[in-house]
């Protein structure tokens, strides 16, 4: 092991370790996207009505969730080709995106659920005393209020994913993690470019964060009073009439 | 009070045309609660009906189930001759599908007490909605109606507001529109004025009247202003333990009643 | 019949792990819920300079990867400090409990945060000092707030402790990963196997947590 940090490999490894940089960011969005549609898969069979079914998808869930990515990531990795009859070799980045996005869209379709349940039941009411298809109802009156609110959470997730990707250098995935690895056994110097991935990994991860918080904080008020008065205002539609006077603190 | 009661009914309904919406000894339980123990009713086109009763007298299950939000545990709903929530299929009776609940309920209509306005529309796009994604309606002629509609309510210049700008008593006259715009045959109001400050309630109960006036659509109020609907039902039903109790016009109900409860329940609201 | 007994033989060569596992998740879980309280209060205290340096803390251990940190700890610790820290047991254990500290110390904040104001209020109307309001009327008050999230996150270190085998702890899935290498025919019965010892160990901490959802609204609703 190398004796102390030293900025000069630090400024050698850096170019080494930005080229998994690709990889990285492509691999969060590969398993997000994958966790957004399984997502789905897990609400559809959870709103079978029929007793047994969601019981045994919801520890399904439980049970995924509940266990370490790492070994699922293994399990697809080295187990899954050997499995008898279903068995596929796959590449380590497909690998990645299966494990992680599996694990993660347990969550997701919690998220979704929350966003679904936060719909006020006088919605769905509304909609049948007003004879909406089942379709019509979905697509125009619940889903436009239950997805809103669950975008920064969905964004909270796209950054956790985005720091549990680093587990796929284990199976060989080339991202920035993989890139300082083998920088440092190349080098014998493992902390300075360990030191670069975190910063990456800070640089960012931590903007993302206030972003989405920003974004929180829109979406939850989207239909309050005077957000909707100051956007009145900004585009002067004269249609509106919004006088001061209907400013309600 | 008395005043009320004895002035005439402008819009009596003739008795023998055809009822548009029968009960069949209807019944709803929810896990042991018996909560209406046998409903037959009839509602002919055009009736103002007011359905009055101590609370938890299953009073709003009786309209909720007509609008489909309940299903009966026992008996028919027959709406405009068809069973509401039963349909033939190879000769036998099943449980209705989708569709033909959707086909037989399209002529019904209600106003809830928590307004159910549509928070992510504005109050336009609320009233125009259903006519066009349900009833398939042209657009522009939909928006005209909409706005005469809203208009008619008082809320003519907040077309673009969303449901979150307005006061309650404001929602619940777009909740009208949006439920007037659908033209039904018959509207439901739950307790329309319950979850609004008292001094808004006044000008929901005028929107109210001015329905029952000028629309020739039969409606079924569920109410506590039992002065306002006295004097604008044809027919009072008083409901009590899951039971019509009593039933008749204002007078014969309000006046005549020799029925123990309903004398309790109305010196208890007289009081008030 | 082949399975069973294949689990019969199985099964006891990866609890030879167990007990590494469970070590470094009681460890690393003490650690984090001290490191919790201790961030998350700074992060409400008056101390500016306190409160600064907690939230850069939070801040850099939430915005940088749990695996990353093991790596750089594992490799940074006897560099910075010049000694070999004893173990790569507490490489483990301290890089899993910062990390979680962190995430947790943002619960701690948050419940007490959310502690109704009139409750802070009517402890000044009886004339509490700061830390009495914090430890009679808020804490109490707020610890029922954070049970949930404290076994959500319990769970998650539980399932992050696998990770230590990465740098040669020898737990659960280390044997697991002997076993798959010299027996790859049997890799996915060993990983199935693996994942229900993990499952098992979530258990009662699924337990708790909804537990504590109900304590939770219970202290909520007032």
């Amino acid at each position: 092991m190398g004796d102390n940090f030293r900025w000069e490999t630090f400024f050698d490894a850096l170019p080494i370790v930005l080229q998994g940089l690709g990889v990285t960011v492509g691999l969060t969005f590969a398993c997000f996207g994958f966790a957004l549609l399984f997502g789905f898969v897990w609400i559809f069979f959870r709103r079978i009505p029929n007793k047994l079914i969601v019981s045994i998808v919801t520890w399904v869930m439980e049970f995924i969730r509940s266990t370490p990515p790492l070994v699922q990531l293994f399990f697809v990795y080295y187990a899954l080709p050997v499995v008898p009859v279903i068995g596929v070799t796959l590449e380590p980045f497909t690998c990645a995106i299966l494990a992680i996005g599996i694990h993660y869209s347990t969550y997701i379709g919690e998220i979704y659920r929350s966003g679904i349940e936060s719909v006020d039941k006088g919605q769905w009411e509304a909609s049948i005393a007003l004879n909406f298809s089942t379709m019509d109802k979905w697509r125009r009156i619940i889903l436009p209020q239950a997805i809103p609110p669950t975008i920064p959470m969905l964004g909270n997730y796209f950054i956790i994913m985005f720091k549990e990707v680093p587990l796929a250098s284990i199976i060989g995935v080339t991202g920035i993690l993989a890139m300082a690895n083998s920088y440092g056994a190349l080098n014998f110097a493992y902390l300075e470019p360990l030191t670069i991935v975190g910063i990456i990994f800070l640089l960012l991860s931590y903007p993302s964060s206030i972003l989405i918080k920003k974004l929180e904080v829109k979406m939850n008020t989207r239909f309050d009073k005077n957000v909707l008065l100051e956007k009145a205002k900004k585009k002067s539609i004269p249609d509106m009439n919004l006088k001061e006077s209907d400013r309600i603190v | 009070m008395s005043n009320v009661l004895t002035e005439n009914k402008k819009n009596s309904v003739s008795l023998s045309t055809e009822p548009i919406v029968k009960y069949l000894d209807v019944k709803k339980s929810f896990g042991d609660t018996h909560v209406l123990k046998g409903i037959n009713l009839e509602i002919r086109p055009g009736e103002k009906i007011a359905v009055i009763g101590p609370s938890g007298s299953g009073k709003t299950t009786i309209i909720r189930m007509l609008m489909t939000l309940e299903e009966p545990t026992s008996g028919d709903i027959i709406v405009n001759g068809k069973n509401l929530w039963k349909m033939e299929k190879n000769g036998q009776l099943v449980k209705a599908n989708e569709k033909h609940i959707r086909e037989v309920r399209g002529d019904i209509g209600m106003v809830f007490q928590h307004f159910n306005l549509f928070p992510h529309m504005t109050i336009l796009e609320n009233c125009m909605a259903a006519p066009i994604h349900v009833k398939k309606e042209n657009k522009d002629e939909v928006r005209e109606r909409s706005i005469k509609m809203l208009e008619r309510v008082g809320l003519g210049t907040k077309l673009d507001f969303y449901p979150s700008q307005l006061s309650g008593g404001q929602k619940q006259r777009v909740a009208m529109a949006r439920a007037l715009v659908m033209r039904p045959k018959i509207m439901l109001f739950d307790e329309v004025t319950s979850a609004l400050d008292p001094e808004l309630v006044g000008e929901v109960l005028e929107v109210i009247r001015d329905i029952a006036e000028n629309d020739d659509m039969a409606m079924v109020l569920v109410t506590h202003e039992m002065e306002f609907a006295l004097d604008i039902a044809d027919k009072v039903l008083f409901l009590d333990q899951g039971v019509i109790a009593e039933q008749g016009t204002a007078n014969e109900v309000l006046v005549d009643s020799k029925n123990e409860r309903v004398q309790s329940f109305l010196k208890r609201f007289r009081k008030a | 019949m082949i399975i069973i007994s294949a689990i019969i033989e199985i099964t006891p060569q990866l609890l030879r792990g167990l007990g590494i596992t469970i070590s470094v998740l009681l460890a690393s879980a003490i650690i984090a819920y001290i490191v919790a309280f201790v961030a998350g209060l700074s992060r409400v205290s008056n101390n500016v300079i306190l409160n600064k340096a907690t939230g850069v803390y939070v801040e850099v251990f939430r915005g940088t990867s749990l695996i990353v940190q093991l790596f750089w700890l594992y490799y940074a610790i006897p560099m910075l400090f010049g000694i070999q820290l004893g173990s790569n047991w507490w490489t483990g254990v301290i890089a899993i409990g910062l990390n979680y500290g962190a995430y947790l110390s943002e619960v701690v904040r948050g419940s007490i945060l959310a502690v109704d104001k009139g409750q802070t209020e009517a402890a000044i109307a009886l004339n509490m000092s700061r830390y009495q309001r914090m430890r009679l009327i808020i804490l109490p008050q707020a610890v029922r707030m954070m049970l949930p999230e404290f076994g959500n996150y319990t769970i998650q270190i539980m399932k992050a402790t696998s990770l230590v085998s990465l740098i040669g702890m020898r737990d659960i899935l280390y044997y697991g990963d002997i076993m798959r290498s010299t027996n790859l025919s049997q890799a996915p019965l060993i990983y199935v196997i693996v994942l229900f010892i993990y499952f098992i160990l979530a258990l009662p901490f699924i337990w708790l947590t909804r537990k504590g959802e109900t304590i939770a609204k219970k202290g909520v609703v007032s």
